[in-house]
């Protein structure tokens, strides 16, 4: 453990740390209780060792391939000026808008044997020609990267900006090239942001079902499924979710591992940002090709193709575009998108802080299971979810209160929000923690040497310092919440739908063009905030360069 | 973030999940009767001409089987459903052994709906029926050159190599196929089938829609598809070169599954359940059946043209319980064939 905490023994906030945590693992806790607890009664499934195989492989090929994209384009656009940088700068996170489950099924319809593509290519080439396997490992990952890469790309870019840039003029007045500045200085310092932004790219991955099933990739996630449905074996099921979980904890072992013991916070105020080099000719337009490309790829080829689709259906059918159910279903999405944002962040917040005012293992411990249930995909949380109120309910009625809790969680949106919240605390106390780590611990003891309660510290020193990740986190919540499948379509009490719910319904059916529509609205509901996340950080940046 | 927004955010949480939790949330009165419906495609319709006819109004939750089951586990007495529809005679079976159905006597659904396609205790009856049979390409395949006492078997010899696709092992239509395959030639047969389809480098598609046009384009020849994909997609397109063959003519038949709907065990009105499934499987057949181009079971009822076109075809006979039984075992043998 970093020295990230300051002094012991303040029982109040080791008491919140912990209460936060048991209320957001035990839907996590039984599931695993119910997979442990059948161990023995059930078959492990034939083709286990290889769907770990798959699962480890797609795992580590997404972290690559964002790393690759994600990473490179933080660099690039933040060491360079190139024609269009200051666009690009912003709509190269676009691709979050795009859930994956609707990216695959857009890529499959475009470059899958019958798709325009490859019906050009046989059309020029002759039946004969030969073109590389779409529904296969190596495709998932692409798009999988394609899909993910922002979320490198918006960590790294951060921490890239946060670091001053007189370590980064030190390395270079000293004799190092930019590459080797790039190697020695700036990646170690990004090291914590870096870590943080694979891990959730790597436990999406992980947790992903549709994406890999639209490419017969077979990991874990998809033998849940596969066991569950095929089996009628609940029990078989959740085995296999605690196995999940398991690579999960590997996930973050190695996240602890690659920040290591190191401290990050630099002393002093922070100087000025690294300034970019102005690429010229032929350098430059290449750079703003590689950026357009991966925005091509990740955000404009699939939104063109659900208008293309849109516009047809529209044709055909242009009563569909005055169905009333498009405003219902967007205000349900954004609300819970809102909601689930907003106790994300403030749970974050006081976890946080509570890690700094009473540090040591438990607490450590505790953190930790707060961040499990972005581990597991969101089927097996909302099931968690039932299944632990289900026992809240029995004892209850044993304890004398008749009816229990009756209907709380399907009956009514708390149900969808408490498994949104399980769901997605770890990418908000990811962004919240990243900024927690950067608050040297002598600002921490200055206030509490001056006498300051915790409270006080909280809302006068904590929460105004970790604003940046404040802010990143409620928007990475909320687009995760406005993309959100399996919870709300499991918990939902009638009378509520999303957007969503809306596509999967259409979607499973194969009505693609009908789908579209409610697509886009999910895609337009998630570039809300990530255009206002963009907006921050760009706000964020040029209030850097003015005051320095 | 300064204080003030801080507090304010978390006041403003507090206040609106209080909000929430006090005014009942959303959606007003309950309607009289409350569905799980693991089926999507036109229920707003039949549902509509049902509350027309019968003044009892109907809303649904829409999902899958298997999570609409734990659902109605969890939730035990309390649940609000009062009734349960799938599209699988396994997880119908399923949902009946495990205590979720009530046991209906209904003379009414006795008569509409066929012996095999319903429950010997009353706790589901079939409603909407689908093929999965054999598709192919005029321009590449001869339909003479299907083997006509077993089809699906057929299609493992080795004159289909590189010719075939089909849907992926995930899939409940291949599992639900196999299952039947099993229950009619035993695992032993069945394992060999499928191992010869695997041998035949059978390209394995996502979904049944995808495989339909690359049999149209001409880069597979022969698949095995639900008739009312084919259906659509030829409504949609009728240059479709794609066409139909029922499967096992002179055998066993073509392998057929169901939607079905049982009452939910401690439905506060099952009268009124009971009476909603009465009326899909009598007066609101076609409304159900026909938008999504299914077949009526009930065999007084007409199917829609576009799938009469398809001709008169022998249905292997359904045994629900081998789908529900049998379906891990189809599972655990598409994966020892190495079927993905």
């Amino acid at each position: 453990m970093t020295r990230r905490t300051v002094g012991a023994n303040r029982p109040v906030w080791t008491a919140v740390v912990i209460l936060v945590a048991l209320m957001v693992a035990t839907p996590v806790l039984a599931v695993v209780l119910d997979g442990v607890g059948s161990i023995g009664e059930a078959v492990i499934p034939r083709g286990l060792p290889e769907m770990m195989l798959t699962t480890l492989a797609l795992m580590l090929g997404v972290a690559a391939g964002t790393l690759l994209v994600g990473g490179g384009l933080a660099w690039l656009v933040t060491a360079y000026r190139f024609p269009l940088r200051n666009t690009l700068v912003w709509l190269l996170v676009m691709p979050l808008a795009v859930p994956a489950y609707i990216l695959g099924f857009v890529f499959l319809s475009v470059f899958d044997v019958a798709g325009p593509v490859q019906s050009a290519l046989r059309a020029v080439l002759g039946s004969e020609v030969w073109v590389p396997q779409v529904r296969s490992l190596p495709a998932a990952v692409l798009v999988m990267s394609l899909s993910l890469y922002p979320y490198v790309y918006l960590l790294v870019r951060a921490a890239l900006i946060e670091q001053s840039a007189d370590t980064y003029d030190a390395a270079r007045t000293l004799g190092a090239g930019r590459g080797r500045t790039l190697r020695r200085v700036l990646l170690p310092l990004a090291r914590p942001s870096l870590a943080a932004g694979l891990s959730l790219v790597m436990m999406e991955t992980l947790t992903d079902f549709a994406t890999v099933q639209y490419f017969n990739v077979q990991t874990l996630s998809v033998g849940i499924y596969l066991i569950w449905k095929g089996t009628f074996n609940f029990h078989a099921a959740t085995q296999l979710a605690v196995l999940v979980l398991l690579f999960a904890v590997a996930v973050l072992a190695s996240e602890r591992a690659l920040r290591g013991r190191a401290r990050y916070h630099q002393r002093g105020g922070r100087g000025q940002s690294i300034q970019p080099e102005q690429l010229r000719g032929a350098r430059g337009w290449a750079a703003t090709t590689l950026c357009i490309a991966a925005l091509a790829a990740g955000f404009l080829i699939p939104v063109l193709q659900l208008l293309a689709w849109a516009v047809q259906e529209a044709v055909e059918n242009p009563g569909f575009l005055a169905d009333p159910r498009f405003g219902e279903y967007l205000v349900n999405t954004l609300f819970v998108a809102t909601v689930t944002a907003l106790a994300c962040v403030v749970l974050s917040v006081t976890v946080g802080h509570g890690m700094r005012m009473s540090g040591g293992r438990i607490v450590a411990s505790a953190v930790q299971l707060t961040t499990f249930g972005y581990a597991v995909p969101g089927a097996v949380v909302g099931i968690g979810v039932l299944i632990s109120f289900a026992a809240v309910d029995t004892a209850l009625e044993r304890a004398g209160v008749p009816g229990g809790t009756g209907l709380l969680v399907t009956g009514s949106v708390l149900g969808i929000l408490y498994a949104y919240v399980i769901r997605f605390l770890a990418p908000a106390y990811q962004a919240v923690d990243a900024s927690f780590a950067k608050i040297p611990p002598t600002v921490t003891f200055a206030a509490l040497s001056l006498g300051a309660p915790p409270r006080r510290i909280l809302a006068r020193v904590h929460a105004p310092l970790a604003r940046p990740g404040v802010a990143v986190a409620l928007m990475l919540v909320a687009i995760d919440a406005v993309k959100e499948l399996p919870i709300v379509l499991l918990l939902r009490p009638f009378g509520f739908t999303t957007a969503s719910v809306w596509v999967y319904e259409l979607a499973r059916e194969n009505f693609w063009e009908k789908a579209s529509l409610p697509a886009l609205v999910i895609v337009a509901a998630a570039v809300l905030p990530v255009f206002v996340l963009v907006r921050h950080a760009h706000r964020a940046e040029t209030g850097r360069r003015a005051s320095s | 973030m300064s204080p003030r927004p801080f507090i304010a955010a978390s006041a403003g949480l507090i206040t609106l999940m209080a909000a929430l939790t006090g005014c009942g949330i959303i959606g007003g009165q309950p309607a009289d009767l409350q569905i799980y419906s693991a089926r999507h495609y036109d229920l707003e319709g039949a549902f509509g001409q049902f509350t027309d006819e019968t003044g009892i109004t109907v809303e649904f939750i829409s999902g899958d089987d298997a999570e609409l089951l734990e659902r109605l586990k969890a939730e035990g007495v309390d649940t609000a459903a009062d009734v349960f529809m799938t599209v699988d005679a396994g997880s119908l079976w399923n949902a009946a052994r495990l205590g979720e159905l009530a046991q209906l006597e209904s003379a009414v659904l006795d008569g509409a709906v066929p012996e095999d396609l319903r429950d010997p205790q009353g706790q589901w009856y079939g409603l909407a029926m689908r093929a999965r049979t054999v598709t192919y390409n005029p321009d590449n395949v001869d339909p003479s050159e299907f083997e006509t006492t077993e089809t699906y078997a057929g299609l493992a010899d080795s004159k289909w190599e590189g010719r075939l696709c089909m849907r992926d092992a995930t899939s409940a239509y291949t599992q639900s196929l196999v299952a039947s395959l099993i229950d009619l030639h035993g695992r032993e047969k069945t394992l060999e089938i499928v191992r010869g389809w695997v041998a035949n480098n059978v390209e394995i598609m996502s979904n049944d829609i995808l495989l339909l046009e690359a049999i149209d384009a001409g880069t597979c020849d022969v698949g095995i598809n639900n008739h009312y994909y084919l259906a659509r997609t030829l409504e949609e397109n009728p240059d479709l070169k794609v066409d139909l063959f029922w499967a096992s003519p002179d055998g066993a038949g073509t392998h057929v599954n169901i939607s079905g709907a049982g009452v939910v065990e401690g439905s506060d009105n099952p009268g009124d359940a009971q009476r909603l499934i009465e009326w899909l499987a009598t007066d609101g057949q076609n409304p159900f059946v026909d938008g999504n181009h299914e077949y009526p079971v009930n065999p007084t009822v007409e199917p829609e043209p576009g799938i009469a076109a398809f001709g008169e075809f022998k249905r292997m006979p359904l045994n629900a319980e081998a789908y529900g039984d049998l379906n891990a075992e189809a599972v655990d043998l598409l994966a020892e064939a190495g079927y993905k």
